[in-house]
């Protein structure tokens, strides 16, 4: 099996479209579910007998094989791209949703008392106190769920998406390993990239976790 | 909607749908085959490995990362890859599902050996124990909770993905999602999806229960 470098030169213009939908498609699922598992571990952490109920259902999601999600879609949303973010978004669901409820859990009931003290409203609270102090364990969670998307993504191309994805479907009918192997390559490359950029945007995004102390 | 599920619900109990080589019986033992079978592989490789990056404190790097690139490798892939260089046999299957699930069981056995508290593993070689008995007698026992998530965690992933061997042509759960994707039989998928469903969450709930009671003696 070798690499056969003339069709990568043949094809950069296909790669970089494959890449930028492939990343689309990922990057939307993780937005997406953090749109829906900020509110549902805001509920899951004020209301206890909410929690196992939604941590049990988001486990379940995880166990349905990709491709069925991807399949059963199909009445509802079709051969679109729709179908693929959909899918990918309920398995991020249940990295973003665990680690949301987890990282809110981990703020301790002082600074919380300390907020109500000083007037601060529940809503407030949440939003200034609680989801800032949350936010190193609900990144790990980002990041879990896009580089699980990441590499999720290639599965939609059993319903002609799947981004990079498709260069496995194209490697496999024509029995030729070189796409199939950048194909493995970008993704990995994307994921890491991916990661290596969450990590900067935790590290802006949290700088009470390494501000220098000043000298009093 | 009501619909399909009322032909699920069919599809599922009825008795032609068990038996025969195309059978839920059938497709249900091939898929346990592969899944049980690529996980045990699994953990001969992983368990060894995450024991000795805890005890050692060395390659602490590779256990953490290796989880981050086990996430991102696209199984789809891996199975295509190795299926063009093996040809056809279940060589794509099993080193896809084993990628996947070494990753998972490496990180939870190094996360678990490396939360046992430091000062008790100082008293186990106080107290003359070798390094292997520090190991096995101390850090194993108390790190087994987590390893078992590890196991857990890999075996519902593996139980999840063994799908795919439907794509190269083998058999296992996977046969009744491509089968119907190929044939536009959204019922036939929807059974093999709960099936698989239904399998993992059944093995989850079974090494859990096995979890319990091996730990029942142990004070909290």
């Amino acid at each position: 099996m070798s690499i056969d470098w003339s069709w990568i030169g043949d094809h950069t213009d296909d790669l970089t479209t494959l890449t930028l939908s492939h990343l689309q498609a990922a990057l939307s699922a993780v937005f997406f579910g953090l749109l829906i598992s900020l509110p549902l571990a805001v509920v899951a952490h004020r209301i206890r007998p909410l929690r196992g109920l939604l941590l049990g259902l988001s486990n379940v999601l995880f166990t349905i094989p990709s491709i069925a999600i991807f399949v059963l879609l199909l009445p509802v949303s079709g051969l679109t791209r729709t179908t693929t973010v959909i899918g990918l978004t309920i398995y991020t669901l249940v990295v973003l949703l665990r680690n949301t409820v987890e990282g809110l859990d981990s703020v301790p009931a002082k600074t919380k008392e300390a907020a109500k003290a000083m007037g601060t409203r529940p809503f407030r609270t949440l939003l200034t106190v609680e989801l800032p102090l949350a936010l190193p364990v609900i990144m790990a969670g980002v990041r879990i769920a896009t580089v699980m998307s990441i590499s999720l993504v290639s599965v939609a191309t059993y319903i002609g998406d799947g981004g990079l994805g498709q260069l496995f479907t194209d490697g496999f009918q024509r029995n030729y390993p070189t796409p199939v192997i950048v194909g493995v390559a970008l993704t990995l490359l994307l994921a890491l990239v991916a990661d290596a950029l969450l990590v900067a945007l935790q590290y802006v995004l949290t700088p009470w976790t390494h501000r220098k102390q000043r000298a009093a | 909607m009501y619909e399909l599920f009322k032909n699920l619900g069919d599809w599922l109990v009825s008795g032609e749908q068990w038996s025969g080589s195309d059978g839920i019986g059938h497709r249900l033992a091939e898929h346990l085959q592969y899944s049980l079978l690529a996980t045990l592989v699994a953990a001969a490789i992983a368990l060894p490995l995450g024991l000795l990056i805890g005890h050692t404190g060395r390659g602490a790097f590779l256990a953490i990362n290796l989880a981050s690139f086990g996430r991102a490798l696209p199984t789809v892939g891996l199975v295509v890859l190795v299926f063009l260089a093996s040809g056809l046999s279940m060589w794509p299957v099993y080193v896809a599902l084993v990628a996947l699930a070494v990753p998972a069981i490496v990180t939870n056995t190094y996360a678990g050996m490396t939360a046992v508290d430091p000062d008790v593993k100082d008293a186990a070689r106080g107290q003359g124990m070798r390094w292997h008995q520090v190991l096995f007698q101390v850090e194993l026992p108390l790190a087994l909770p987590l390893i078992m998530t590890g196991l857990r965690l890999a075996l519902i992933q593996v139980v999840a993905t063994a799908t795919i061997a439907a794509y190269v042509s083998f058999g296992g759960l996977g046969r009744y999602v491509f089968d119907g994707l190929a044939q536009r039989d959204l019922v036939q998928v929807l059974g093999g999806a709960v099936l698989v469903a239904v399998v993992a969450v059944a093995l989850d709930l079974a090494l859990s229960a096995l979890q319990r009671a091996l730990f029942r003696h142990r004070p909290a």
